[in-house]
């Protein structure tokens, strides 16, 4: 067997931490080889190393055979490794064809290369317009642009750091096409990500990482999705799901909702309606900036909403604040943990005091019962098992898991008849995520409705009996999952624009 | 050279050690800038004069407890608008306004007596301030305008009200048109707590208003609503408490304290209106608020060592014949050195070894 890529026991520590122990990876010849690992495993680590831009402390790569140790990315890429980053690097205001010449290296801007970019464009089903300014493009798109400019770099190995994470469906499977016709011309494809049913369909070997360690190499196939979730987190994962589904009558519903947005960038939300019964979990789904961020600040009532528009429990909820609405048994989850679901410079006590009903008991006329909230914050980090060494820690101390358990368990220790939550799991490792979801599942079959916003589809589709899909400011109908639903949905994410 | 390298969590030693350091730079600093001023006079002398002397003799001692109420009374004022990031600028046309309101109560009931006198100029001192605060808050609330712009420029406007009252409505009619008011009755003037001293029981008020402070900041809603406003904002429309009131909570505590502090000085040391009511308390305050890192106990130490600066730099004007600038130079070095040093608490220094 030929190997483009073998990575021999790499060790790199930064202080005490060792970020790689002693790693080994092969990539064989024209595969797709998946890198598995929670936030912190060691998978960026290891890609830097083999993309040059850090040097290990120990070990030995080869390239193709020879004896391969980049001092920086520019040798790597004069050797043919490629990468896509996440976060792409693309200037918005120059077109598709100046910022891929922009990326190459000893190339001026006076050179054409439209020709060759529409010949990769077709050969590799890469759908894009050279002279389109990439400021008007889709996530997508951006994207197409990214793997064009290093395609025209001939690579031998193609590293693509979570490249789904922002796509429609329609969007993926487009993507893997591509992918897969990579490959068989003979570009190895290194894959990143921990979206396990993606690596099952497309990748031949996984590598998985965990705590810096090597878990295992496998063929992904040979695994079901949760044992290789297993491998990633190293414990066992509670399966999900609804024990008992009895759904109540209505509990919540927006009429009508429509709402200019205040920011000349925002989204304006367009006549939105919506019912939860007690006992559902309704999900919205969307692509990131569709509205989601506005309709949130207006369920939350961070903003007014106006008469008759927000209906709890029969009674009009439009005018009040978040504080009146946790009154009456609403609570909230935003997206964003620190600076609006926490403040980072407080510590977990006193951030308990952001949602405190006056049922709670943590304040009564105003004085706050510093003995009551302790409990209730220890309780909190108890039963949500929350890692940290005390409540009196500050918030931006924890990990992003840890905060957002703390978030869920301070919310959810109230028992409420309706939680609304934004992207309940974005960036939480896959343990603490398990545990979110579990959570939300036993409270909603505890008769509890819950509303969940979130870019996951994954989290949506395992989830929500109720999906909509918020595009543009409008919210959909409830997709019928019977009939070909995740066409349904992948359709509607992408909304009545085109991006071609 | 060296750099800064930020640290895991907060260093307690620091917090205690920083303001030390801060005294002694200020000290060296103050040491050198004498050894250039000084003609034939012992820099030690000085230092004593200014430093030691206000702490060893009562009249001066007395003196320094009693600058310092409005500075203590002022400050915890300031330092809850600080907390939310409301940033009260004006205390000085604040408490301007404060004391020609209680006074001019004062006067309008000249030669009455009465209990409820002094009580009710308060009000009107407490009432002016705010009112004048609420100016900046509306303007704020309403139009976005920027509170430090306008509580500054108010001051100015502040200060010029007061001398055409002195020089008109409020002036003493037998006073041979000096400007300035009739001296206040009995009745109107301020109980003194020490006696053959100028200690009044503004002192008390001071320390009540810290300890009041304190609760409210330490152990009710309020004083979170204020943190967190001021740390998150975002944060703080989650809670569900409303930024509006939040800014005008702030000016308006601020700026009613600052009146009440303008109107124990006409009631107490001053005893009547001049155009010399202006002391900069209210800009001293906010050194005052920030040198105790806005901490309501705080605030009474970092007062009495500003009322320090200010006795011990009265005698050294005399004795030596120093300029009055000399107080003014002492005080924006403290806080200069303190804020610099408090860089400590959260990052610690390092020679910087990396090569280039």
């Amino acid at each position: 067997m030929n190997y483009q890529l073998e990575v021999s026991n790499i060790t790199k520590s930064y202080g005490d931490l060792k970020a790689n122990d002693n790693v080994s990876l092969n990539i064989k010849d024209s595969s797709i080889h998946a890198l598995l690992g929670e936030n912190g495993a060691g998978k960026s680590t290891l890609v830097k190393i083999i993309y040059g831009s850090l040097m290990p402390d120990s070990g030995q790569m080869r390239w193709g055979g020879n004896s391969y140790s980049p001092k920086n990315p520019f040798e790597a890429r004069e050797n043919g490794i490629a990468m896509v980053f996440q976060h792409f690097s693309l200037f918005e205001s120059l077109t598709v064809e100046e910022n891929i010449i922009l990326g190459l290296d000893g190339v001026g801007l006076n050179q054409n290369f439209t020709d060759e970019i529409l010949k990769y464009s077709k050969q590799y089903g890469l759908d894009v317009n050279p002279q389109q300014v990439v400021g008007d493009l889709s996530v997508g798109a951006r994207q197409r642009v990214e793997i064009i400019r290093c395609l025209l770099q001939n690579p031998k190995l193609l590293i693509m750091d979570e490249p789904t994470s922002v796509l429609t469906p329609q969007e993926v499977s487009d993507l893997f096409v591509t992918l897969k016709k990579l490959a068989a011309d003979g570009c190895s494809i290194l894959y990143i990500s921990h979206k396990l049913e993606e690596v099952r369909e497309i990748c031949s070997e996984a590598t998985i990482l965990r705590g810096g360690e090597l878990v295992q190499s496998c063929v992904p196939q040979e695994h079901s999705q949760k044992e290789l979730a297993e491998m990633m987190i190293g414990k066992k994962l509670t399966e999900l799901a609804r024990n008992k589904i009895n759904f109540g009558s209505e509990i919540f519903s927006i009429n009508n909702l429509s709402e200019k947005s205040d920011d000349l960038y925002g989204v304006d939300l367009e006549n939105i309606n919506l019912t939860i019964r007690q006992g559902s979990i309704v999900g919205i789904a969307g692509v990131a900036g569709n509205g989601q961020d506005e309709l949130m600040e207006l369920l939350i009532g961070e903003k007014s909403s106006g008469d008759g528009v927000l209906n709890f429990n029969g009674q009009d909820v439009g005018l009040l604040g978040s504080h009146e609405r946790r009154q009456l048994s609403m609570y909230f989850i935003p997206e964003e943990r620190l600076g609006h679901g926490a403040v980072p410079d407080m510590s977990l006590e006193e951030n308990m005091l952001l949602s405190r009903p006056d049922s709670s008991g943590m304040t009564s006329s105003g004085v706050i019962d510093w003995s009551n909230v302790a409990s209730f914050s220890e309780k909190v980090i108890d039963d949500f098992n929350v890692q940290t060494p005390s409540s009196k820690m500050l918030a931006k101390s924890l990990s992003g898991g840890n905060l957002q358990k703390f978030m869920v368990g301070r919310e959810l220790i109230r028992n409420p008849e309706l939680l609304i939550v934004s992207q309940p799991t974005w960036g939480v490792d896959a343990g603490s995520a398990n545990h979110i979801h579990q959570a939300l599942i036993s409270l909603a079959d505890n008769g509890s409705a819950i509303l969940i916003i979130s870019q996951d589809l994954d989290e949506i589709l395992s989830l929500c009996e109720q999906i909509h899909v918020l595009s543009e400011g409008k919210l959909s109908e409830a997709v019928d999952m019977e009939n070909n639903g995740l066409e349904k949905i992948s359709q509607l994410m992408v909304g009545s624009e085109s991006h071609d | 050279m060296i750099k800064l390298i930020p640290r895991a969590e907060n260093s307690r030693a620091m917090i205690i050690l920083s303001p030390i350091f801060a005294l002694v730079l200020t000290a060296l600093s103050a040491f050198v800038i004498f050894l250039f001023i000084l003609e034939d006079v012992k820099v030690s002398n000085v230092f004593f004069t200014l430093f030691i002397e206000p702490l060893t003799d009562t009249y001066y001692f007395s003196e320094l407890l009693a600058k310092s109420a409005p500075l203590i009374i002022i400050g915890i004022g300031l330092s809850i608008g600080f907390r939310a990031g409301v940033w009260n600028i004006g205390a000085e046309g604040q408490y301007v306004i404060g004391g020609i309101a209680g006074g001019a109560v004062g006067l309008y009931f000249y030669n009455v007596e009465g209990f409820w006198l002094l009580p009710l100029m308060a009000i009107a001192g407490i009432l002016g301030g705010m009112l004048y605060a609420g100016i900046a808050a509306f303007l704020r609330v309403k139009y976005q305008v920027n509170e430090i712009l306008v509580t500054l420029m108010l001051t100015y406007v502040a200060v010029l009200f007061l001398s055409a009252m002195v020089h008109g409505p409020l002036r003493n009619p037998s006073g041979f048109n000096f400007p300035e008011s009739r001296m206040f009755h009995d009745s109107a003037l301020l109980p003194v707590i020490w006696e053959g001293t100028r200690l009044y029981i503004s002192f008390i008020f001071a320390i009540l208003f810290s300890a009041l402070a304190w609760f409210g900041i330490k152990k009710h809603m309020f004083g979170m609503q204020i943190k967190i406003t001021g740390s998150a904002p975002r944060a703080a429309k989650f809670a569900g408490f409303d930024d509006k009131k939040t800014v005008w909570y702030s000016l308006l505590i601020s700026g009613g304290l600052a009146g009440l502090a303008g109107l124990f000085e006409a009631a107490g040391p001053a005893g009547q209106l001049t155009p010399g009511l202006p002391q900069f308390y209210g800009f001293t305050a906010i050194i005052v608020a920030f040198l105790a890192r806005l901490h309501p106990i705080g605030i009474i130490f970092s007062a009495l060592l500003i009322a320090l600066s200010y006795v011990g730099g009265e005698n050294v004007q005399i004795d030596y014949n120093l300029p009055s600038s000399i107080i003014q130079i002492f005080q924006g070095m403290l806080l200069f050195y303190f804020l610099a040093c408090d860089i400590l608490i959260k990052y610690k220094v390092v020679p910087n070894k990396t090569k280039n």
